[in-house]
């Protein structure tokens, strides 16, 4: 007996094809959109102007970054919510350990450098092991514990930094921040080559594959032999390192630590990933939809900048793409998707 | 049934939560090839026994013969790779992934790519999937959908390709037809027909009295955690069942 996978499989695919791609497709809409606004207000390009590409680009660098890992962590069908003051917290350690490295331990710049992108990256394990611990062991509610973490990591950015911003000099570190390679800023290069490790772990490994798996139906996971508090535990863990590497290159490039230096991302970095097409109910989500995400909310606050809409429309905005994603992810689960996950 | 050797053959097994006896000194066998129909009633011990079988916990007493070893698991995983798999009523599958990849859940193969790195093998996935549901009568078009794009019954066929993959001796299939219509209960009893032809022992239950007589060979029936009868579908009616089901 042929069977083919329910009645409306060709056009269907179809669809689901191009709602997948619905971040990239709406990324181009925007970019023409506001080429063309530029054109005609100002007889100037957008988009082919090495500056104004350099810059969109390295804006999306920060929330891009976040947004990872947090990818991951949707796609389990949790949230990270302390994502944002790890990175802050992880800004701080990564200044204070380069300039003690620099000026008390005398060690040259680029090592320096080195030991505070190790510290602030490192320092990240608790703040990921703890929320992993607490939602795999404990079992607390993903937007409870992390939530809490958000409280405790900012407190403890702002002790560790005695309340200010840690100025850090140290040519090598500001190096990594602000110059660049061929025209390419190092914080795009070293961005690109995180995206193309997280898409790895995501699409090409077991790792990966459970983490959808979980999504999807976490009882069906642990039937099917998936230790789930080990899958839990990497998931936060990897979200928090992603928030340190943030953190560090932050740093870099403000040539300062900031305990704040990811309040404003947080919610960035969940957007991107939803804009990507990824679902809050899990199981859905890829790198690719999340780096869409992340330039399309780049380039509509930049865009909006740039054609000389007062900045405070740029909230709007991105919060209208955001609730206008969940819409469409959810009429396309109910027209395209089958049945609902459980 | 003399002539050959059980599956898996449970004696005296006992099984005790807090004050209530759950199993109490219950026995059974499955042979190759053999369908074995559980009734009772809820509370009967049914679901007691197949999760001490399926390794969700341990027996209090008793001991399970497989393939006449002793054996006492202490994880579903490791029933598992002592081909034991269970079949869920609610379709133990992750919907957002392909027949392939809820076959290999937990146990996907892996290649390297470019000579060094690790990724998933999803052609090979793909191509078991492909084989093992043909030999369920089921010819898939569309390898890399999700599951969820399929209808129930072919879910369910998803899970017992799985069980047929992995070579599982024995499979445990506890309500497979509840959440399912009409037809798909049918195909779901015929897939059961090709586990039973491929030589694999089957522990069948369900509330569906007519099911249990057109699949099984042999009915046992318990009654507040104690073996109440056992009888041939050919040799009794449903009427003695239910009455073997609540004791009068």
């Amino acid at each position: 007996m042929p069977v083919s996978p329910t009645d409306r499989s060709a056009g269907t695919a179809l669809l689901v094809r191009i709602a997948e791609l619905r971040a990239w497709l709406f990324l181009i809409v925007l970019v023409v959109f506001f080429e063309v606004w530029a054109r005609i207000a100002y007889g100037n390009t957008f988009i082919l102007n090495t500056y104004n590409l350099q810059s969109i680009t390295v804006f999306a660098t920060a929330p891009l970054l976040l947004a990872l890992g947090q990818t991951f962590v949707i796609i389990s069908a949790g949230i990270d919510l302390s994502l944002g003051f790890v990175m802050g917290l992880a800004s701080v350690v990564a200044a204070h350990v380069a300039n003690y490295a620099l000026g008390s331990l005398g060690l040259p710049p680029i090592a320096a450098m080195l030991c505070g992108i190790l510290a602030g990256v490192a320092m990240t394990f608790i703040p990921g092991l703890v929320n992993g611990w607490l939602i795999a062991y404990l079992r607390v509610p993903p937007f409870i514990g992390t939530l809490g973490m958000y409280g405790v990591a900012r407190g403890a950015a702002y002790l560790f930094a005695g309340g200010m911003t840690i100025s850090v000099t140290n040519e090598w570190y500001s190096a990594i921040g602000n110059n660049r390679i061929l025209g390419v800023p190092v914080l795009v290069i070293l961005t690109a080559i995180a995206c193309l490790v997280m898409h790895y772990l995501l699409s090409q490994t077991r790792f990966g594959q459970h983490t959808y798996a979980m999504g999807a139906s976490q009882p069906a996971a642990r039937r099917a032999g998936i230790n789930i508090r080990a899958l839990t535990m990497k998931i936060y863990l990897l979200s928090a390192i992603m928030g340190g590497v943030a953190g560090a290159l932050y740093t870099g490039r403000f040539s300062a630590g900031a305990p704040q230096a990811g309040e404003p991302l947080l919610l960035d970095s969940i957007a991107a990933v939803v804009i990507g097409g990824a679902s809050l109910f899990g199981g859905s989500g890829n790198i690719a939809g999340t780096i869409a995400g992340a330039l399309v909310i780049a380039v509509i606050q930049y865009g909006l900048v740039f054609i000389d809409v007062e900045p405070f429309w740029q909230f709007i905005a991105v919060g209208a793409v955001i609730i206008v994603s969940v819409l469409v992810d959810q009429t396309q689960r109910r027209f395209l998707g089958g049945r609902q996950v459980e | 049934m003399s002539d050959r050797a059980a599956i898996l053959a449970v004696s005296g097994a006992s099984k005790r939560f807090g004050a209530v006896e759950a199993l109490s000194k219950v026995s059974l066998d499955v042979f190759p090839g053999e369908v074995v129909a559980l009734a009772g009633d809820n509370g009967a011990g049914k679901s007691t026994l197949i999760k001490a079988v399926s390794g969700v916990f341990q027996l209090d007493e008793g001991e399970i013969l497989l393939d006449g070893r002793k054996v006492s698991f202490t994880s579903p995983q490791e029933a598992r790779d002592n081909g034991i798999e269970t079949i869920y009523q609610d379709l133990a599958l992750a919907d957002n992934l392909s027949i392939g990849a809820n076959i290999f859940l937990g146990r996907e193969p892996m290649k390297l790519a470019f000579g060094f790195l690790p990724v998933i093998d999803r052609e090979k996935m793909a191509e078991a999937a492909k084989s093992t549901m043909e030999t369920l009568d089921f010819h898939v078009t569309r390898l890399n959908a999700p599951v969820a794009a399929f209808s129930g019954g072919q879910r369910q066929a998803v899970a017992i390709g799985r069980a047929i993959f992995w070579n599982a001796r024995l499979v445990i299939m506890d309500e497979p037809t509840a959440a399912l219509g009409v037809p798909e209960q049918r195909k779901v009893i015929s897939l059961i027909q090709s586990l039973k032809a491929a030589g694999k022992g089957i522990i069948f239950i369900s509330h569906n009295l007519r099911d249990i007589f057109e699949v099984a060979d042999r009915i046992v029936v318990f009654r507040r955690g104690e073996n109440a009868g056992e009888r041939k579908p050919g040799e009794t009616t449903s009427d003695e069942i239910v009455r073997l089901m609540v004791g009068k």
